[in-house]
């Protein structure tokens, strides 16, 4: 039995090997989207749950708010906002010597006025002579920092970048993107498995070439199409109805493979009895064979509708990059290349843009799985 | 676009199409009846009033458009002019266009073999474990997110910072806590390749875990038993029954990535946009669909590369297809 024990940790210390590495580069962005941004440019995103020292700069009260008591001057307050949490260390009153005085100990100027910082960011600063300064001095601080959440990223992200926005026209290009494809395949797949008519065989072995086939081999002409029309009518050449039909196209070979396998399995004496009762194909569609398929078509939505919503390359040639019709991967593109550093941004539009795909997976999983299992491989 | 405007454009496309079918069948119905009571459902009509649609989107989107690019190939920038193979000798020339070939091949080698290496792997540790479901669950994760999206999740696990700074990528930081020098891992040149299909990795592998995992399930438990029972050790069973029992699953993953790697674009643009010798075929093809003012020529010749690359595995598809019909 001691082998088998082995087996089984060795088992076991692999897996969570495997499961560590998987969900640590998702771990950090899901982390870093709630954190401070300032922290974030600074330290990993695994310090986060742990209290970081940082150096921070603030600026004292200027000389309108001092007090004059017993010919003793004051100026009083707080370096630190009410709910930071911060404790700080130590102090400088200068640039070059940013941790001169530890917290407590009283600072003197130049002007012979003193200065002295608590823990918590009270200062009390005296002096003999009237203040005259215009603007704060600056206080140099290193602080401790208690881990912190915050929601700001996200509501900068959403209604100041154009998230939010994007976040709309995603939805728009993806429903119809996946319902069209939908409706127009599932009659196709019905009449390829229970019609005849003639070519049928043909047009089911173009539909399993056509799963294959790189949707690089289509953009060239399609976009020339799109512009001809665009200049016949004069309207823009790139519009919501143009991507739907685009991703009907590029969707269509796998919809009808799918919805094909799954009604030509369903059983034909039920067809065949409903024919002899006088049912046309159309009555046969909707009340025997839609009401079977809801289990299919479930599969086949989460399909097509997570390609819709993960692609990128649809969007960028058949879409306008405006505010009003730029996508959500379009736009994150675009902030990976416009704000490449403020990860604070990044971290959240890319977490915004998979807020969707991440909770239909995580519903329905076991439809989005028995979709791929049978034998899904989009062009 | 806004809340309601969207509800109204989704309401009108799907309108429109549905009512394409409903009114096109009841008005046959309404003809038929009326021709003869007797034969009113065996309509010669019905099956393309049912295909129409779809046969339409499919000439128009699918099956002109590859011709079209076939024809575009042989011709000048702009599409008027017969250049014959003139776009094909410049590919030959070109050390972009080699680039992204040479990328190509290396991304279509590694990929495939560790997606579905790590798969079957994951798929086989994941079932005889408990937890195994939630782990399955967490490699698999990464098939939902956008290519765009892992894009990001990787970038800033491969974020440098000057030697001297606190890393705040993950990669980073790894590196040198075990007292190395810190790398901007995008712009060493061949190995940023590696770590571009890395991503790719970590996506694909929960799709071959998914497939080898319902395969699995397939082997007979009594030949597992019969070869524990003969003291055959873990390992062994491993290489010598359930590899080869999967030889067909093996396959049929392996052209599944095959052709998404074929395709790769979206990981490239949003990461590197080919710099640092990183191009690929399909942003090259990208790059030259817009490039001054666009030149349909070559954009199309680097569209039927990846197409002839796919047509072998097309065949194939075929091929099994109609083997499958037959029983």
């Amino acid at each position: 039995m001691k082998k088998n024990v082995l087996t089984s940790i060795i088992t076991n210390l692999l897996l969570i090997t495997f499961v560590i590495v998987w969900i640590i580069p998702t771990a950090g962005l899901f982390v870093s989207s709630f954190r401070d941004k300032d922290l974030l440019a600074t330290s990993g995103w695994w310090t986060t749950f742990k209290t970081n020292k940082v150096n921070e700069i603030y600026r004292t009260k200027t000389s309108e708010y001092q007090i004059e008591e017993n010919g003793m001057f004051f100026i009083k307050d707080n370096l630190l906002d009410k709910n930071s949490g911060k404790k700080i260390v130590s102090y400088g009153i200068t640039s070059k010597e940013m941790n001169k005085f530890k917290v407590n100990e009283i600072a003197i100027l130049k002007d012979q006025s003193k200065i002295e910082i608590k823990e918590n960011g009270e200062y009390l600063w005296k002096s003999e002579k009237s203040f005259e300064h215009k603007r704060g001095k600056r206080i140099f601080i290193t602080a401790l920092s208690p881990p912190k959440f915050t929601l700001d990223n996200y509501k900068e992200v959403l209604f100041k970048e154009g998230v939010g926005q994007a976040f709309l026209n995603t939805l728009t290009v993806a429903i119809p993107s996946t319902i069209i494809p939908l409706i127009i395949c599932s009659f196709f797949a019905y009449a390829l498995s229970w019609m005849k008519f003639w070519g049928r065989d043909t047009l089911f072995a173009i539909i399993v070439a056509s799963l294959v086939v790189p949707l690089q081999m289509c953009l060239i002409p399609l976009l020339s199409i799109y512009n001809d029309i665009g200049a016949l009518f004069n309207i823009g050449a790139k519009s919501y109805p143009g991507v739907w039909m685009a991703h009907t196209g590029f969707g269509l070979a796998s919809t009808t493979f799918l919805l094909r396998n799954f009604i030509k399995s369903l059983p034909h004496e039920m067809i065949e009895a409903a024919r002899v009762d006088g049912a046309t194909h159309y009555d046969i569609f909707l009340r025997i064979i839609l009401p079977l398929s809801v289990p299919a078509f479930a599969s086949v939505f989460i399909l097509q509708f997570l390609w819709v919503w993960n692609d990128l390359l649809v969007g960028l040639i058949f879409l306008d990059q405006v505010p009003s019709e730029i996508i959500l991967t379009a736009k994150l593109r675009e902030l990976l290349g416009s704000r490449g550093e403020n990860w604070e941004i990044l971290t959240t539009g890319a977490f915004v843009s998979m807020i969707i795909p991440l909770t239909i997976f995580f519903a329905l999983q076991r439809y989005f799985i028995r979709g791929l299992v049978a034998g899904s491989v989009k062009g | 676009m806004t809340v309601t405007s969207l509800f109204i454009y989704v309401f009108f496309g799907v309108f429109v199409c549905f009512s394409y079918f409903h009114l096109s069948n009841l008005a046959l119905d309404f003809i038929e009846k009326k021709k003869s009571k007797k034969f009113s459902q065996k309509s010669v009509l019905r099956p393309y009033i049912f295909i129409a649609p779809a046969v339409i989107v499919l000439v128009v989107f699918i099956l002109y458009p590859v011709l079209e690019t076939v024809r575009l190939s042989f011709f000048n920038k702009t599409g008027f002019e017969f250049v014959g193979l003139k776009n094909y000798f410049w590919a030959t020339k070109d050390p972009e266009f080699k680039r992204a070939i040479l990328n190509n091949l290396g991304w279509l080698l590694v990929v495939p073999t560790l997606s579905a290496f790590f798969g079957l792997v994951i798929a086989y540790l994941a079932d005889r474990l408990w937890w195994g479901t939630i782990a399955k669950s967490i490699i698999f994760m990464p098939m939902a997110i956008s290519f765009v999206g892992a894009g990001v999740i990787w970038k800033f696990v491969y974020d440098y910072r000057g030697p001297g700074d606190d890393q705040i990528g993950f990669l980073n930081a790894v590196v040198v806590s075990l007292g190395f020098e810190p790398q901007a891992w995008m712009t060493i040149p061949i190995w940023n390749n590696l770590f571009l299909m890395v991503i790719m990795i970590w996506i694909q592998t929960g799709l071959a875990m998914v497939i080898f995992s319902a395969a699995l399930r397939g082997i007979p438990k009594e030949m597992l038993e019969a070869a524990r029972i003969d003291g055959a050790s873990e390992l062994k069973i491993f290489t010598s029954i359930i590899i080869p029992y999967l030889e067909k699953t093996i396959l049929v993953i392996w052209t599944i990535i095959t052709i998404l790697v074929l395709k790769i674009f979206d990981i490239i643009l949003a990461m590197t946009n080919g710099q640092w010798n990183t191009e690929v075929l399909a942003n090259l093809m990208y790059d030259w669909m817009f490039r001054g003012g666009g030149d349909s020529g070559r954009g199309s010749l680097m569209a039927i590369v990846i197409m002839v690359a796919v047509i072998p595995i097309m065949i194939w598809n075929i091929h099994r297809h109609k083997e499958e019909e037959k029983t």
